[in-house]
Order: structure tokens, then sequence, then C-alpha cells
């Protein structure tokens, strides 16, 4: 900011600190297990990182856009799941299939209609429920917790209050052996998909206009105002695209969990705070390293100590939060 | 005289001082006009929870800070006397020496988390205390030899607060003055009492500094108030509070379990409450929580008829059912957030 008279325009530098967070906390994990365990609980977090960062990087942005405080984005996440397990009961012979292709056709069909039901809900939500609270936090957070709620009743209504199970695709059932470490296949399926989704995004945000107008919008909003572009329509943009991003997490959550709840979404509303925050609000990257981060703590203290287990992100995110007040990567201006 | 206990903060509009004489004759009254358990248990309900969410006032409505942990500070409250109560054995010294624990655990964890945590921005505030809440959910849950686990524990209180105890031989009034009652009468005057040290607090000069915070805080600082000192004071004040509305409810349950003192839904009901009395304005407490829990029982009973009548739609059928009444409440709670954002008690006195 401070070189704007300079001629030539800097280039950015890449703060590569908080990855060294990576090493020191699986090497906090080392001593305490065998290398066999140490590595299935390290993939095991990695893989729920991945559908985290899917399920949070929505969020975010919404933040960073618009300030707008979304407390009810888990039932994007619930919608979604709810939409594939629909979508997929019929395809019950391809789930079943041992053809890989059909399995991921499945699983393809699944995420789609994760995606476009969640999308759909996330344009509706964000037109009653949000467009009259702008300004106000605390009214959002009110309104989208109500909201929140009334979504999830509803789906309580139609599919019922317990939890229904998820068939898995045949191919993506069990697990790889290393030697003696048993790595799941779906966890590497999960993976792959989410590194996928990330480059497709990064590639948005680096590549295209838009990607830069949000970037920018992100930064400065009156700015990019003041330059012309309607900021609003890009918000409802983001926001559905968040929402779909959350269908997508959904699905893949349910594969992962092989079951869907009306809570679900709910139940990860803390997690995904707890990403966010530590990310810093509004950024990306941020939110891919922080959704990473607490994949691989909520697996890691889940085996040592489930008692305290549920302590682990909040101590992280208040350790990092003493480090770096505005999370590992926060956003300029804010 | 009365203007004096009131903290010179009075209802302001006839309506509502009418409503409020209402409620709290009625309370007063209550095991003499209602006979039957269940109406006292209402009652009781009505009572503790007038004092959690008058405290969530405090901090919410007076001082503008968005906390989800605002039900952690209730289960320890309910849960120190619980543990005492089974540990030490049923006597009044347990009820007190678990009170008193409570509290200091509630004292310290709230200055830690208001000195680091309300230093950044509100809303990550709302979010850490929404994650320690539901840690401190999963460790009540999970301790299980400590706090009985998903179960909870049941416990026996002293001789005198028990239902087989008669305060006289004779029955007054045509009611049996047993253990129940006594506890009721505990209860009522005890939340009388903390609801007007609320009035108090908020009507003295430290209030009028945390209303100054919550409109601007940057001015407030600018003519010399820290804000991070008092909100800080609040946070702890309110705390305290929920823990004593907390041991209350213990009190008269003879009980203390995740779901009853600790739940996100009880945080959730906490809110509605507040919201739909009137954020600010403590009476609002009052109004809100006898609104929500008496809907909690007539809603239910309206919607069965509803249900009944829909029952050849099954769609509509479903979402009219009486399982389904936390659906209304939330579309009611949106709803007033948009309309009446002052809350019954704003709407009373035309703000």
């Amino acid at each position: 900011m401070s070189q704007v008279g300079s001629p030539t325009i800097p280039r950015p530098h890449f703060d590569a600190v908080p990855l060294l967070l990576f090493p020191i906390i699986m090497l906090l994990l080392w001593p305490l297990v065998s290398p066999s365990t140490w590595l299935t609980l390290t993939v095991a977090g990695l893989a729920m990182g991945m559908i985290l960062f899917l399920v949070t990087s929505g969020l975010t942005l919404v933040f960073g856009l618009m300030d707008v405080l979304n407390f009810g984005h888990g039932v994007f996440i619930s919608l979604g799941a709810y939409a594939g397990y629909v979508a997929m009961r019929p395809l019950s012979a391809w789930v079943a299939s041992p053809t890989l292709g059909l399995n991921l056709a499945v699983v393809g069909i699944g995420v789609l209609a994760g995606m476009v039901v969640a999308g759909i809900a996330g344009f509706l939500f964000e037109r009653i429920i949000i467009r009259p609270a702008y300004g106000s936090h605390l009214k959002q957070m009110l309104v989208t917790m109500g909201g929140l709620i009334v979504v999830q009743e509803i789906i309580r209504g139609v599919w019922g209050g317990e939890a229904t199970a998820v068939g898995m695709p045949e191919r993506l059932r069990g697990a790889f052996l290393v030697g003696d470490v048993a790595i799941e296949k779906y966890r590497i399926f999960a993976m792959i998909a989410g590194t996928l989704i990330l480059a497709a995004m990064l590639w948005t945000f680096n590549r295209t206009k838009i990607g830069i107008l949000i970037r920018a919008g992100v930064q400065n909003r009156e700015m990019v105002q003041s330059l012309g572009y309607r900021v609003d329509r890009l918000f409802v943009g983001v926001f559905t695209a968040g929402s779909m991003l959350a269908g997508i997490g959904g699905v893949m959550w349910a594969l992962y969990q092989q079951s869907v709840r009306p809570e679900m979404g709910g139940d990860l509303t803390v997690l995904i705070f707890t990403v966010i925050i530590i990310g810093g609000l509004g950024s990306t990257f941020g939110c891919f390293i922080a959704a990473l981060l607490v994949g691989l703590t909520t697996n890691y203290t889940g085996f040592i100590s489930p008692t305290f287990g549920p302590f682990s992100n909040l101590v992280l995110l208040v350790a990092i939060l003493f480090w770096r007040p505005g999370g590992i990567y926060p956003v300029a201006n804010r | 005289m009365l203007s004096r206990i009131l903290s010179h903060d009075l209802p302001r509009s006839r309506t509502l001082a009418a409503l409020l004489i209402t409620i709290v004759v009625g309370l007063l009254l209550t095991p003499f006009i209602f006979p039957g358990a269940q109406a006292l248990a209402v009652a009781a309900k009505i009572l503790v929870f007038i004092i959690l969410v008058a405290s969530y006032d405090l901090l919410l409505g007076y001082t503008g800070i968005a906390s989800f942990a605002h039900t952690m500070f209730f289960g320890v409250g309910a849960y120190g006397v619980a543990i005492a109560c089974t540990r030490i054995g049923a006597s009044w010294s347990a009820i007190v020496i678990g009170t008193l624990i409570a509290l200091s655990l509630s004292l310290v964890l709230s200055t830690v988390m208001g000195i680091v945590s309300l230093r950044v921005r509100a809303m990550f505030y709302a979010m850490i205390t929404l994650a320690m809440s539901s840690a401190f959910q999963t460790l009540a849950g999970k301790l299980y030899s400590f706090t009985g686990g998903g179960d909870g524990l049941n416990f026996s209180l002293p001789n005198a607060l028990s239902a087989g105890f008669r305060l006289a031989k004779e029955p007054f009034l045509g009611v049996t003055l047993n253990g129940r009652i006594v506890t009721y009468y505990l209860i009522f005057f005890s939340s009388a009492l903390l609801f007007l040290a609320l009035l108090r607090i908020v009507n003295s000069k430290f209030g009028r500094v945390l209303q100054a915070i919550r409109e601007n805080d940057f001015r407030a600082e600018a003519i010399g108030f820290r804000p991070v000192v008092y909100r800080t004071a609040s946070n702890v004040l309110a705390a305290l509070f929920a823990t004593l509305a907390g041991a209350l409810f213990a009190i008269w349950l003879h009980y203390s379990g995740p779901e009853t003192t600790l739940s996100f839904e009880i945080m959730v009901d906490i809110l509605l409450m507040l919201v739909i009395g009137g954020m600010g304005t403590m009476y609002g407490a009052i109004l809100g929580v006898t609104l929500f829990l008496a809907a909690e029982n007539y809603l239910h009973n309206l919607m069965l008829f509803a249900a009944e009548g829909l029952s050849d739609l099954p769609f509509l059928a479903a979402l009219f059912s009486p399982d389904r009444w936390l659906l209304w409440l939330g579309v009611l709670f949106i709803l007033s957030v948009y309309f009446f954002p002052n809350g019954i008690v704003g709407r009373l006195r035309g703000t």
C-alpha cells in the first residue's frame, strides 16, 4: 500500500510462515502413535479438511465481500446432502455396480443435485432473509439463525428427523493397503475432488475478470463500486456460488459419514466458524490452510483423547488469534 | 417507594404495567390459583428463565455483545449445585458450597473469555463463544463419572425442599404447604431479588456507560471509558447471574443434565424470548419468557388441532404437526426481528 508512488508494481509477497503449522502439528502427534496410525489419521484429517474447505470457502467470501455474517450456512450443507441422497437413491444399481465409471457417475449426479438445490436455496435465502438485514450484524446473526431453524425443521418435516443411511459406491468402499497402513479409498477420492475444485477456484480468482472483481471487492468494496461495478449483484452471485460449494461439500460429507441427518449442517457451524476465523475472514487461501489444519487437529485429538478433543480446535483458534489477531492470512483493510 | 425499588425505570406504558402486574401477581399466587404440578413447574421455569434472559439482556441488549456461551454459565450453576449435592450429600451447606464454586468458576471463565476475546471484533466473539459452549457441552456429556454424562445427575435436597416436607399440618387456602411450595417461593423471591438487582445495574452510571459503548464505542472511549474493561465487567456480571439462575433451576428440578441446561436449543430459546420480548428493556425478559413458555404448551395444542384438520394433505399436515412447532417459532422469530425490532415492550412503549 505504501508503494503507490514507486514505478514498478511490487510482486505480491507470499507469506509462508503459516505453512510451518503443518509440520508442527504433524510432528506433535508423531511420538504419540505408531507410524501407520499416524499416516491413517493424517490422510483422514486432510480428506476432512478438503471437505471442510469446500463447505467454508463460500462463507468466507460472503463475509469478505459484503460484511454479512451468516449463521445459517449449515442449511446449504444439509440441503445439498439431502438432495444428493434423493438423486442417488433411485440409482442404487449404479451404486452397487463394480464399474468405476458408473460409481463416479452416480457420485457426480449426487453432487450436481446437491449443487443445484443448494444454489437455489442460497439465492432465495439471500433475497428473503439476508437482504433486509444489510448493515446490521446483530440482525444478520439473528435472522440467519432463525433461517437455520426454519430450514432444518422443514427438512425434518419432509424427510423425518432420524439419520438415514447413504450407500457408498462399490469401488469407493474399503481401503488401499500400503504395507500395514490402511488408507480409505473414499478419502483419496475426497482429496482429489477437493484439489480439483480448489484449482478451479484459484483459476477463477486469478485468471478471470469476475474473480479479480471479487478479490478487489473483498479488499475495498467502495472503490470497486466507485469504478462502476455493481458489487451487490456480484454478491448475490458469490452467495449463490458459495451455497453451491456448500451443497457439494454436503454431498461429500454425507458420503464420508455414510448418512444424512437434518442437523448435519447445523452441527458443522462451529467447525466452519473456527476455520474461517483461523483463515482470516475473506481469504480463500487462508480458508484452505485453516480447513486442513482444523481437519488434522480434529482427527488427531479425536483419536488421542475423545473427551478433550472438542477443545483442541478452540485452543488452536485462540493460539492463532494471539499470534495473528486477524487470522493467519488477514485480508487487508479488514 | 415503588419507583425506588424499580430503580426509577418504570414501565412507561399503561398496558405494559398492567401486563407486568398480571404476570407478577400470577406467578406469586400460582400455587393457589393454578392447581396441579404442571402449572407449578411451568411457573418455576418462567421464574428461572426470567433471570437467565434478563442477564442475557444485560449482555446483548445493553452492551451489544452477542455471546453464545450464556447457556454454558447456566450449566455451570446447575452442575455446581448438582455435583456438590451428590458428593457432599443433601444439605444446605452443599447448595451454598456448590453455588459458590460455580460462581467462582464462572467468574474465572468469563473474565478470561472477556480479556482474551473481547478485544477482537464483535462477530469473532460470537463465533468463539459458540465454539466454546459447544466444546463445554461435549465435555459435560463425556466426563461421565463427574457429571453423569448424557443422563445427567439426579440428586436429593435438604428435607425442607423435598416433596415430603410439610410446613403446616393444615392445608392453607386448600393447598398443602409441602416442600415443593417452599422451593417455589424460594425461587420466586430469589428471582425477584435478582431481577431488581439487574434493573439496578442497568440504570446505574455503569449501565449508562454500557449503553454508550453499545451505541458508539469509539466515542465512549474518547470521553474516557475503556470499552474492554466495561465489556468484560458486563460479561462477568451476566455470567454470574446466569450461574445463579442455573443453580435455582437445579434446585427446582433436583436434576442437572446437558439437555436441560447446556444444549444449543436453550441458547436459541433465550434469543427468541429476548427478541420477542424486547432487547435492552429488562421488562422484555419477563414478557418474552412468559409468552414463550406459555406458547410452548399452547402452540402445541393449536398445531395438533391444525394437523388433524389438514390430515387430507399429508405435506401440510407434516408441516403443522406438533413436532414442528419450532418451525413456526423460527418464522415468528424472523418476522419479529424485521417488523418488531424492539419487541413487545418497544411496541407498547411506542418507540
